[in-house]
């Protein structure tokens, strides 16, 4: 019997072993003067059941963005995603309407954002914030929905839980703020996870607390995560597979393990080698030379070549494409194609 | 929170004392007294007008006699008035009192329930037609001087039109209840309106922004990755914190319609106590005017205290300070 059901559970898991597809997705802002900010320009990836997906890149090279469009959030005008598609479990999000868009929010995809200074409404009980959103999808009474609150506060644990959800955000410290965003992005049940930049505001100390228990929550909860930061530290740390992003675009996708050990796109070896490692000395610190080119004013051709210590003469002609490598390695860079 | 009340209204004592202090002191610093001016007659002895001063106190230390005016004041005797002699200054108050109160909270009145709505409105549709429609108004209206919006008022809704009363609180002597009150209402709308339109159309303004601003933080944008509708967004997250800002400033608003009250009841013929404190002014009638100003302040640091403890009901960040 217990073996019948399970292996039906793992044939049902292959068939739909996908989370979330990403396809060609291009969200361009449209400013005055008649530019075009591509701050997403192609990105394409899979995201699998179960999985820990972490999309890092230095600030402004369109992580957020193409975070807050798998919402369909993006402040309109003047942003707008103008091609590609978002599949979430076979559902395409950019054809639903706004209405059904709103119940996936939360619901289907529970987020958290960086500042949890900000990101938790002053005025309000962290009880309330958490029972609204369980009152909105899971249709709860109230009082059940308080009842949830104080049960997930618990598990991202509160031992206080039944006072913290009558206190205020401004009663609580950083991190427990960020323990209750958790708390509130779960509170649905979510299939997937988005975390922008979530411990960056955060003590180191506290950094890793909440990262185990984003990884923690997702076991328990079945979910999926997509980890967002520049960090590749906390990468290390968590993240199963890597996508690396550079100027709106995928430079580089391997498994967490592939790229600390092989590390292709010059753009990843530059990342790589500033992250301060305590081992050795500081020294050794080397942070790649420039700045990210604003997403109106890329460069023809690589994005990454003004600033690529390997860059050839046919860099500044056309971009490369991401090819892959081997099955778990994908690249965007002249250096590795015949 | 009980203790942040308790505090406020424990600071609002020392202030009282020294409005008392600076209304005294005013009063007492302009030229002249009850017995000068047009009262000097020369054939009259000055040793007569002393002998009066003398009995009236004037000749008394300072400080004494700050002290036997607000003694007096605190037992309700605000003392008699020159220009309606012998009548008391509370008389002369009480009997208009009311007529402004009813006028400010009109006004008042106007103000939200205009302002609040419209600014909402502006805001969640910036650059719309309506929204340079409410912009364009409201420039107007700040632009605009009391008294002339009264007159175009009185010219327009109450000599071309005849829509709407434009002197006085009452048409005929001999109404009550229901007929009464409306007439009153009727009476009020046009200075009403007059008094309410430059707070209407900076709050408005007021309220746009705050509304814009409070859009772009980022708890609205979790508010909106939790999948609540535009309404709650709007209503219950936006709003509130909004509102904040709004709640100081209507606090201070007391103070701002009952000044433009000496205005607009002046235009409108008014009978309330701006009306009686212009008079007051002209005829040098101390007793009221040091009355009248006591009002005034009084009722400025009332409405501070109100905003603060109400801002503090709506902010938690206040109470636990
Ligand atoms: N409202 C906007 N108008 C114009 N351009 C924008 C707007 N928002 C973002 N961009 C552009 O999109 C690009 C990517 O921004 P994004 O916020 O996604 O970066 P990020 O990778 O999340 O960086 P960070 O680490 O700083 O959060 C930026 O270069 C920025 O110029
Ligand atoms: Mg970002």
């Amino acid at each position: 019997m217990q073996e019948k059901t399970d292996s039906k559970q793992e044939i049902g898991q292959k068939k739909t072993d996908v989370l979330l597809q990403v396809e060609g997705l291009k969200t361009y802002f449209y400013m005055e003067q008649d530019k075009v900010a591509k701050a997403v320009d192609d990105v394409s990836f899979t995201l699998k059941k179960g999985e820990t997906l972490a999309l890092v890149g230095e600030s402004g090279s369109g992580k957020s963005i193409t975070s807050l469009s798998l919402m369909r959030l993006i402040p309109s005008p003047p942003g707008k995603i103008i091609e590609g598609s978002i599949k979430l479990d076979g559902t395409d999000l950019l054809s639903l309407s706004e209405k059904d868009m709103r119940k996936v929010r939360g619901n289907d995809i529970g987020m958290i954002f960086q500042e949890p200074m900000t990101s938790l409404n002053p005025v309000y009980t962290i009880g309330n914030q958490i029972a609204e959103t369980l009152m909105k999808h899971k249709k709860l009474k109230k009082k059940e929905a308080y009842k949830r609150a104080v049960e997930l506060l618990k598990l991202v644990g509160f031992a206080r839980a039944e006072q913290i959800v009558h206190e205020y955000p401004h009663q609580l410290s950083g991190g427990m703020r960020q323990r209750a965003m958790i708390a509130m992005a779960l509170s649905c049940d979510p299939k997937l996870l988005i975390a922008d930049e979530p411990t960056t505001a955060l003590d180191v100390t506290i950094q890793t607390q909440i990262l185990d228990l984003m990884v923690e929550m997702k076991e328990k909860f079945e979910s999926s995560i997509l980890l967002i930061t520049h960090d590749l530290g906390v990468v290390a740390e968590v993240a199963d597979r890597v996508l690396v992003m550079y100027g709106g675009q995928i430079v580089e996708e391997a498994t967490a393990y592939e790229l600390y050990t092989n590390p292709q796109h010059p753009y990843t070896v530059g990342l790589l080698n500033s992250i301060p490692n305590l081992e050795s000395d500081v020294e050794r610190l080397e942070s790649i030379k420039g700045t990210v080119p604003p997403a109106h004013r890329f460069p023809k051709g690589c994005r990454f070549a003004p600033r690529c210590k390997h860059v050839m003469d046919k860099c500044y002609e056309a971009n490369p494409d991401l090819l892959e490598k081997d099955s778990n390695h994908k690249v965007r860079c002249y250096l590795y194609e015949e | 929170m009980h203790k942040y009340i308790i505090r406020r209204i424990l600071q609002f004592i020392p202030m009282l004392f020294l409005i008392t202090i600076v209304v005294f002191a005013l009063a007492k610093a302009a030229p002249g007294d009850v017995l000068s001016g047009e009262r000097l007659d020369p054939n009259i002895p000055a040793e007569v007008y002393d002998m009066r001063r003398e009995a009236l106190g004037l000749n008394d230390h300072i400080t004494v006699q700050y002290w036997n005016w607000l003694s007096s004041v605190a037992t309700g005797d605000l003392g008699t008035s020159m220009q309606y002699t012998g009548r008391s200054v509370a008389e002369l108050i009480n009997a208009r009192v009311m007529n402004t109160v009813y006028l400010s909270l009109f006004a008042l009145g106007v103000t939200l329930a205009f302002a609040i709505p419209i600014g909402i409105y502006s805001a969640t549709r910036k650059y719309s037609l309506f929204d340079y429609g409410a912009t364009t108004f409201a420039f107007l209206g700040l632009a605009t001087p009391n008294f002339f919006a009264g007159l175009l008022a009185i010219y327009v809704f109450g000599f071309m039109l005849g829509w709407f009363p434009s002197q006085g609180t009452v048409s005929t002597v001999g109404l009550s209840g229901m007929e009464l009150f409306l007439d009153k209402l009727k009476h009020l709308v046009l200075p009403g309106f007059t008094l309410g339109l430059a707070s209407t159309a900076s709050y408005m303004r007021y309220m746009r922004t705050e509304i814009l601003e409070v859009k772009g933080s980022d708890f609205i944008r979790t508010a909106k990755a939790k999948g609540l509708s535009n309404h709650s967004v709007l209503y219950k997250h936006t709003l509130r914190n909004a509102l904040l800002p709004i709640i100081t400033l209507l606090g201070l608003e007391f103070g701002t319609l009952l000044s433009g009250a000496i205005i607009t009841e002046r235009v409108f013929s008014y009978p309330g106590l701006g009306q009686l404190f212009l008079t007051s002014v002209q005829n040098r009638d101390y007793p009221v005017i040091m009355a009248i100003n006591l009002i005034l302040a009084i009722t400025i640091l009332i409405g501070n205290l109100l905003a603060d403890i109400f801002y503090a009901v709506v902010d938690p960040r206040i109470r636990y300070d």
